[in-house]
């Protein structure tokens, strides 16, 4: 497969056309929660609601399991992973928490960003960091 | 004569614009925020232009993986705010300005900047937040709106040069535009942040000063950071920043630096701000 000259960042994930083609479905998915009768739907019956797209087995239960770091995994966006989190009526620092490695709480990534924000030293590179 | 009276960088944080939609922004962790709003609201009040440029990014909203352009002009009579997974925003519709609208896009495509052109657009929080954060919370918004969306999202990107000749064609297109009308140019999103991934809420501020100050005085230094630059050092979100260069390159080559704000956090986000006028 084609490589970036990006694939060296670590615990990134771009939006590029290799994410593109494996997450169009579950990026699609997820970008349905904008309606509001949609999100009702979702909300009534997740399986049955994902059963309309054709999403893999394994983003399926990602979404169902709100393995938010998992959904990027297989190719699910932030901006198209929000909606799910919005849906569940979370504010965003759960969502960015659970990505982050260690996963952090709500709190514990509000204290972080509090302190300054995660440093860019260390985090340039995979081979200087843990992502 | 249509002039570009000031450029304006802002930070499009939704978390912005649900602080103020709810009341929170008497709240401690708002206020710095907001006290730092205080000097350019005020700049606004006294510099309402007839139109706002507002170059922005559309987030998973209007635009997704089975349709997207590169540039788009919004040439509608007003824009929607959207909803965007939690309901609509409710501030003011947006009133376009179809004449200038397309008179950027006769003028760019003449310039090979190929527009894509847009009559209904619903707009997020990357062009209501601006709103928001330049005129607080008035019945309607005092100036028209001419929402320009630039993919930053779904790569391959345009470049930080091209977005930055962009908005020298767009200076250019203003200053041919025969009616007398003021325009105002807004660059929005960054500045450093990453949302995604185990590195989620990664910040730079060194990387921010740095094009803050370059904003100013050495826009060409900005035009020439590459993606990748963007992406390890500024965070894979981070990137939003070349909107700002469509900003700067609609500009004079020599501006003042009017007014300047810069705040970590806000969500995930280091918050910036900059108002810059021509120098003639």
């Amino acid at each position: 497969m084609t490589t970036r000259d990006y694939d060296d960042v670590p615990g990134t994930y771009v939006l590029d056309s290799r994410s593109y083609r494996k997450g169009y479905h579950l990026n699609m998915f997820l970008m349905t929660l904008n309606k509001a009768e949609n999100r009702e739907e979702f909300a009534k019956d997740e399986e049955g609601y994902l059963s309309q797209f054709k999403v893999t087995d394994a983003q399926r239960q990602a979404v169902l399991d709100r393995q938010y770091l998992e959904l990027l995994h297989l190719g699910a966006n932030v901006y198209y992973a929000f909606k799910l989190v919005s849906h569940d009526r979370k504010p965003p620092q759960v969502m960015y928490g659970k990505m982050s490695r260690p996963e952090l709480s709500f709190e514990e990534f509000q204290e972080m960003m509090l302190s300054g924000g995660r440093p860019i030293e260390g985090n340039r590179y995979k081979d200087e960091s843990n992502g | 004569m249509a002039k570009i009276i000031a450029g304006m960088g802002t930070s499009h944080v939704p978390g912005v614009g649900a602080a103020m939609d709810n009341g929170k922004t008497d709240e401690a962790y708002w206020q710095p925020l907001f006290t730092g709003f205080a000097p350019l609201r005020e700049w606004h009040k006294n510099n309402v232009p007839d139109v706002n440029i507002i170059v922005f990014n559309d987030h998973a909203t209007s635009y997704s993986l089975d349709n997207y352009s590169t540039f788009t002009i919004g040439v509608g009579e007003e824009f929607t705010p959207a909803d965007e997974g939690w309901g609509p925003r409710k501030v003011p519709q947006l009133k376009g300005h179809p004449e200038l609208a397309w008179h950027l896009v006769e003028s760019l495509m003449a310039e090979e900047f190929d527009m894509a052109v847009a009559a209904s657009l619903e707009v997020d929080h990357g062009c209501t937040v601006p709103l928001s954060i330049a005129y607080d919370q008035p019945d309607e918004w005092p100036a028209a709106v001419i929402p320009l969306c630039v993919n930053v999202i779904q790569h391959p990107l345009p470049t930080a040069l091209r977005c930055y000749k962009l908005g020298q064609a767009i200076g250019r297109a203003v200053a041919s535009f025969p009616d007398d009308i003021t325009v105002g140019i807004w660059g929005t999103g960054g500045l450093s942040h990453q949302l995604g991934g185990e590195r989620a809420g990664v910040v730079n501020p060194e990387f921010d000063k740095r094009f803050l100050d370059n904003l100013t005085a050495d826009p060409e230094a900005n035009a020439h950071i590459s993606h990748t630059e963007f992406i390890r050092d500024a965070g894979c979100e981070g990137i939003e920043m070349i909107m700002w260069n469509v900003m700067r390159g609609a500009l004079n080559d020599k501006v003042n630096e009017i007014y300047r704000f810069y705040h970590i956090p806000v969500s995930a986000t280091a918050y910036g701000a900059i108002i810059l006028e021509n120098n003639e």
